[in-house]
């Protein structure tokens, strides 16, 4: 028994068990926190039919939904910068939206009831609530949402603020189509909102 | 350069926050203290500035942790009251013998051995954390892993344990 053997010996004692208390200690921190008011941003990321989706919400309400292709690290980043840095995943936080966007992506609910914090202003506010009220299977065309604002010839910018929706799924953008009926562009890929409008005619 | 998100922090340095705080508590009185250290830094967490050395700002909080709960424990030897929502202490494990060993070292050498031969710190920053002078530090550090081995080979001998 040397000096080495007992830094390894003592190594190894601190290694036993160490990752199940973490996981443990993660989550309990995460709801402690939650709790406690301490969080600017809780998050989860939940499997979905349509991919990886990331929830995350402030004391306000959901504040962003945002595809695996929109890179999940970096919408947290640009939470961080925007909102504040007291950021964990706290499944608790977003536990009742992340259930009805599951029950929503399955064809068993047709619309949301939850609190949103909407952080947008000006004519991106205007477009996104124009699109709140286009009903379940309903769709409109980019001029039809201008039209709605006020603004019938800022169709492009009805296009850009529907691409920068914060909260996809929830604010349906994906109802908003091409004036030939094609879908059009849109965050989580065109072949999503091809399956999102096919579930919602279905 | 914005800080970024907590959870990054988390599992970046949970890890080792854990380990330290259990080479200064064992392992059971450091959940709770790896529980206050992180509800404290997330606290803080906005006013860090950006370039701040993440580690070190936590073992900093850890050590003060550490140290109230080794006077808590002083003043009144009952178990703490748990934090809401804390797991179950660990089961019995191999290495009940070590644990009472690293317990029954003097508290400077227990931390030296922590953030010397667990955390890898110089001794200059040893001896920061702990107060005391370099040179002490770095005998407390050596005085404590020679202890261990004293009482590993005791403890051995008494048990036969094949090595």
């Amino acid at each position: 028994m040397t000096s080495a053997d007992t830094r390894t010996d003592l190594h190894t004692a601190l290694d036993r068990g160490l990752a199940d208390d973490l996981a443990g200690l993660r989550a309990a921190l995460a709801a402690d926190a939650e709790r406690s008011g301490l969080l600017d941003v809780g998050y989860d990321i939940v499997d979905t039919p349509i991919g990886a989706l990331l929830v995350a919400a402030t004391g306000q309400g959901v504040v962003r939904v945002a595809f695996a292709r929109e890179d999940h690290d970096q919408v947290l980043a640009e939470l961080a910068a925007t909102i504040g840095p007291r950021i964990l995943r706290a499944p608790a936080a977003v536990a009742v939206a992340a259930g009805q966007l599951d029950e929503y992506l399955r064809g068993r609910r047709h619309g949301f009831d939850l609190p949103l914090d909407l952080r947008v202003s000006g004519f991106r506010q205007q477009v996104l609530t124009a699109l709140r009220g286009i009903g379940y299977g309903a769709t409109r065309s980019y001029a039809e949402i201008a039209a709605v604002t006020g603004s019938p010839r800022a169709v492009r910018a009805v296009g850009t603020a529907c691409a920068r929706n914060p909260l996809p799924l929830l604010i349906p953008c994906h109802r908003v189509v091409r004036a030939d009926g094609s879908p059009g562009s849109y965050l989580g890929g065109a072949e999503v909102k091809r399956a999102l409008l096919a579930l919602e005619a279905a | 350069m914005s800080l970024p998100p907590f959870q990054t922090v988390v599992d970046v340095h949970g890890a080792t926050v854990l380990r330290v705080c259990r080479a200064l508590l064992g392992p059971v009185d450091a959940q709770d203290a790896w529980s206050e250290t992180f509800l404290s830094a997330l606290t803080a967490y906005p006013a860090l500035p950006a370039d701040a050395n993440v580690q070190a700002w936590l073992v900093t909080i850890a050590h003060r942790k550490a140290v109230d709960a080794l006077r808590a424990r002083s003043r009144a030897p009952v178990p703490l009251a748990h934090l809401p929502d804390r797991p179950p202490p660990p089961v019995p494990t191999p290495d009940d013998d070590l644990w009472a060993a690293v317990a029954a070292l003097p508290d400077r050498q227990r931390q030296a051995v922590a953030y010397h031969h667990v955390l890898g710190l110089p001794f200059r920053e040893v001896a920061e954390l702990t107060g005391g002078t370099v040179a002490a530090a770095r005998r407390a550090s050596a005085d404590g892993i020679a202890a261990l081995r004293r009482s590993r080979i005791r403890s051995s001998s008494t048990l036969q344990e094949t090595p």
